[in-house]
């Protein structure tokens, strides 16, 4: 029989590493001026330099060199007054030189932290994962395996190369080994990637999409029997693609691994690809003999030495922590967990708060982007940021709503017709002859146009059964194309019924 | 033979400048010296006939303009590990053969700037290992002063093309002395710049913290002139010197070394140097010294383990560097019947494409590198490195430049030494500390020895260039009065 989750918990502790892969939103790649930009056709965007002709060189881009410090140090890291380059070699037919530029025993920043909060049973509770290393280092080309059945190189007729994202800068963020989560460790896992990937955001060095792999993490787990005080052997699992499957990846690990163990079987230390469809993990390549990088100084490159000044102008610079802002907007704001979670989920905490900014209250901003723009943006299939509709139009929608210049109703027809493209708000009411009716004789023959029409509705209003008064409220809006207001449709309406 | 093969390249550069030829006669006149004796000497891999003579009509065209280049429409011959675009680039292997690079190295940029004409590429040792240019999958080059003998490697082909009067300007690479060593025993002159001096940008490494580019020609004036064109700050190689380039031009006109401290090399005279090649050196010695010159003995005690550590360095780097040639993108591809997987082809196109001398070095600095040996080779070899770089530093607080015969004995025969790799390696000896500390160093004929030129060697420390050209053109002037010109005009006949 299977073994439950409270099972394997009930018999070992997991141990964890979590090394994540970003891949920064520089202009240019690590090494070469090529352009980085996702999804262009395939091999555009190299030259000889990243394609590792004979004779071509690497020069090191400044602007990655800033990103990884500042990740640096938005994880609590020192940073290191002269780190290296290494070679690490091996050959593979994607990667141009047969070894990737990276770094090894002298890495850019080392020793930081990052405190993420995870709901326990005893509620929330702050875990601290300690960080080992940041360091530099360039993605390899891609391959495509075309023909076999499973698109993996094994069996495939022939495979295709594109180059494009040889030599994109990557960071790797590597923790030292995570250990007391318990039963947590599934969420503790979950919630480092969730935090890191705030974090990144913040600082603006990355897309952070780990489904387009601008954010990639490997989850290595270990279990050991509870008390034992040792390590058990590891396995590393890649192609964790969403956040859901780091959780999902870990758990699903450590049932695996108990498994074994439980059998008196071994756990092989090796490569493990995660399936997002079953939530387990198949067989990579086996570690057990470990492979023989042969890392040596980059002799193409001269060390790395920031100025004391510049780590500290860029440490002045930094961001608000994302777990800071968020508290302290919450507060602001007066918002409750479950929405605050809302629009940290729907990315809308830059948009609300620039919307805030502009001078809207926070509740309708709130309202107006996790309402009707997110609906629109989820049938779109887009992102709120990439929609078409920006804070400054949503703030202006907002203080018309309060000048009563738009109902709500003719507010929805002007964020529809903004993020249709047709201009902004200002410009869609004018084109569009949207406004609210506010002529009071246009709206009293109306109304005494609807209690002609429905004469023993009216009648009933009269006697004193004011709820009947929302037929001839709705017949009035109908007639007025929704352009009244429909408050003072009610009130004007009861005050000729005689109810006013 | 035409006449204007035998001249220098000053002094071409100065009759196309006044239009009394025109680059195209000159350029001419070495492609039919090409044609007539590179049958014998093979120092071409690669004649670029139409492709020259179109450069010197270009060069003929800005002749006059309003800021001369010293050696516009001036005929050169480049080593075949530069890449010059669309032009084939094998670094005598075969693992490259078909590649033509999409792009120019910056020494060729510069060269084309400078209105220079390119010949054609140069034979070499393989990936620039060896000292005979025997180890050139296309054959080897033979020496114009006698062609049962090697001009030298792993440049053979540049320097014998200077000796045979098929081009008067060459570039080299010197990455344990394969400019200054070939310079030595075929009677031409040879620089290898301080390391950063000359951007590698293009040049196919070897071994990336040793390799530089250089200029030779038959004359120091000549290697000035071109050393000037070639160097400079490269923001395109991140190990290019930011600096203004040393004034060598000036330094080799005035060639004066009154005053000046010259140190000899204890560790690099005495046994193991043939006694031609000793009294050579020592008859310069004199003249420098009666030249104003005050020549002292100094000692560097760390040159005994340069060899030892530069046969660890090199083939670590070039273990990794020779890495990219897998068949994948461009070059040689064996194998590939659609049904081997990309590492068998890979693993069999370097078998049929690398020499033995290469597969030697890539093996080598494969175990030098590895888990548990790296400390105890590569690590030892890079603090070896250290102790010489501080040797030369304590030398040069008492001296201006360091001398030494540039190698233990004149050419030897083709076949003699390339079953003792050893005794191969021997013949740098002098030359590698250079480039393990990254200083500058010249090789200039300094007399002949059994009939065979004799190269005298002079070091001077990083960024002081211009020092090699003010004592060696002291030295030369002396020398060219009593031979009445360079020394290669002494070279026999060659019977073709």
């Amino acid at each position: 029989m299977a073994l439950t989750y409270e099972d394997v918990i009930s018999k070992y502790e997991p141990s964890l590493g979590l090394e994540v892969h970003v891949e920064l939103n520089t202009e240019t790649k690590m090494f070469c001026g090529c352009a980085t930009v996702f999804g262009a056709a395939p091999n555009t965007q190299t030259c000889p330099v990243c394609l590792g002709m004979p004779g071509a060189l690497p020069v090191v881009n400044e602007k990655a060199i800033e990103s990884t410090i500042r990740i640096g140090l938005a994880l609590n890291c020192s940073i290191t007054p002269k780190s290296r380059f290494a070679r690490k070699n091996y050959f593979y037919p994607d990667m141009p030189k047969n070894f990737q530029i990276s770094q090894y025993d002298e890495p850019i920043c080392t020793n930081g932290y990052l405190d993420v909060e995870v709901e326990t049973d005893e509620g929330p509770k702050i875990f601290r994962i300690e960080i080992e290393r940041v360091h530099m280092e360039e993605d390899t080309g891609k391959s495509l395996h075309v023909g076999g059945a499973t698109g993996r190189i094994h069996g495939a007729e022939y495979s295709l190369l594109d180059y494009n994202r040889a030599g994109i800068p990557l960071v790797e963020i590597v923790t030292k080994i995570v250990s007391g989560t318990g039963k947590y460790a599934p969420e503790v896992a979950k919630a480092y990637v969730k935090e890191l990937r705030d974090i990144l955001r913040s600082l603006g060095v990355s897309d952070v999409k780990m489904e387009q792999g601008s954010l990639r993490c490997d989850a290595n787990v270990s279990l050991a029997p509870i008390g034992s005080g040792k390590l058990g052997t590891r396995s590393e699992t890649k192609n964790v693609n969403s956040l859901r499957s780091v959780e999902r990846a870990v758990r699903g690990e450590m049932i695996r691994h108990a498994g074994l163990l439980d059998r008196g079987e071994r756990v092989i230390q090796e490569t493990r690809h995660f399936q997002e469809d079953s939530g387990t993990t198949r067989s990579g390549r086996s570690k057990e003999q470990a492979e023989d990088y042969r890392y040596f100084p980059e002799p193409d490159l001269t060390p790395v030495a920031p100025a004391a000044e510049w780590i500290e102008k860029l440490r002045s610079e930094l961001p608000e922590k994302p777990s800071l802002r968020r508290a302290r907007l919450q507060s602001l704001w007066q918002v409750p967990d479950k929405e605050m979670a809302a629009l940290v989920n729907a990315g809308a905490v830059d948009l609300v708060e620039e919307t805030v900014a502009l001078g809207a209250d926070p509740t309708r901003a709130r309202g107006w982007w996790l309402g009707e723009i997110s609906r629109l943006a989820n049938e779109a299939e887009l992102e709120l940021t990439s929609i078409g509709i920006s804070p400054k139009d949503v703030a202006r929608i907002i203080e018309l709503i309060n000048s009563g210049e738009l109902t709500d109703k003719l507010a929805r027809q002007v964020v529809g017709a903004v993020i249709a493209g047709e201009g902004d708000p200002d410009a869609v009411i004018a084109t569009k002859g949207i406004k609210v009716v506010s002529d009071e004789s246009a709206l009293i023959a109306a109304i005494e146009k609807a209690i002609a029409a429905q004469p023993e509705t009216a009648e009933k209003v009269r006697n004193g059964h004011v709820p009947a008064a929302g037929a001839l409220i709705g017949a009035v809006m109908k007639e007025t194309k929704g352009q009244a207001d429909a408050a003072r449709v009610r009130e004007l309406l009861l005050g000729l019924l005689g109810q006013g | 033979m035409s006449d204007l093969i035998k001249k220098s390249a000053a002094e071409l550069a100065a009759l196309i400048a006044t239009g009394e030829v025109s680059s195209r006669e000159v350029t001419q006149a070495h492609l039919d010296q090409i044609a007539r004796v590179d049958s014998t000497i093979n120092a071409f891999l690669y004649v670029d006939g139409d492709g020259a003579l179109a450069q010197a009509d270009s060069a003929d065209k800005t002749r006059g303009g309003s800021s001369p280049s010293p050696l516009n429409g001036v005929p050169l011959a480049l080593k075949d590990v530069l890449a010059q675009k669309g032009v084939p680039t094998t670094c005598g292997s075969k693992i490259l053969e078909g590649w033509r690079p999409p792009y120019d190295a910056t020494v060729v940029s510069k060269l084309k700037a400078a209105g220079v004409v390119i010949l054609g590429k140069t034979n070499m040792d393989e990936f620039a290992m060896g000292s005979s240019t025997e180890n050139s999958a296309y054959g080897p080059t033979r020496n114009p002063w006698d062609i049962e003998r090697i001009p030298g490697g792993s440049g053979g082909g540049s320097a014998a093309a200077l000796a045979a009067f098929q081009a008067p300007l060459a570039i080299g690479t010197d990455t344990g002395g394969s400019i200054r060593q070939p310079a030595a025993v075929t009677g031409t002159v040879g620089v290898k710049p301080t390391y950063g001096g000359v951007s590698r940008y293009g040049l196919v490494a070897f071994s990336s913290s040793l390799d530089q580019a250089g200029p030779c020609a038959r004359t120091v004036l000549d290697t000035a002139l071109l050393h000037q064109v070639i160097a400079g700050h490269d923001p395109k190689d991140a190990t290019s010197i930011n600096a203004p380039v040393p004034d060598v031009v000036s330094a080799a006109k005035r060639a004066d070394v009154k005053g000046m401290k010259i140190g000899v090399v204890k560790e690099l005279t005495g046994d193991g140097y043939e006694k031609g090649v000793a009294e050579s050196f020592a008859q310069s010695l004199a003249i420098l010294e009666s030249l104003g010159a005050e020549i002292v003995e100094v000692s560097c005690p760390n040159f005994k383990y340069a060899l030892g550590a530069y046969y660890l360095i090199a083939p670590s780097e070039a273990s990794s560097n020779l890495a990219r040639f897998d068949a994948m993108r461009y070059g040689l591809r064996v194998g590939d019947d659609g049904k081997r997987s990309a590492e068998e082809v890979m693993s069999m196109t370097r078998e049929a494409g690398f020499g033995s001398e290469v597969k030697r070095r890539i093996i080598l600095g494969t175990y030098a590198l590895s888990a548990g040996y790296y400390d105890a080779f590569y690590g030892s070899a890079q603090k070896v490195r250290t102790l010489i770089t501080q040797d030369f530093s304590r030398a040069y607080e008492k001296v201006d430049v360091l001398v030494s015969p540039t190698t233990p004995t004149v050419a030897f025969k083709i076949g003699e030494k390339s079953d003792d790799p050893i005794a191969m390696y021997l013949n740098d000896v002098a030359t590698i500390p250079v480039n393990l500390a990254g200083v500058a160093s010249m090789s200039l004929p300094s007399g002949l020895s059994q009939g065979l030129p004799v190269g005298f060697q002079i070091i001077a420390p990083a960024m002081q260039d211009d020092r090699l050209y003010r004592v060696g053109g002291a030295l030369e002037r002396e020398l060219h009065a009593k031979w009445n010109g360079p020394l290669t005009n002494q070279a026999p006949e060659l019977v073709i």
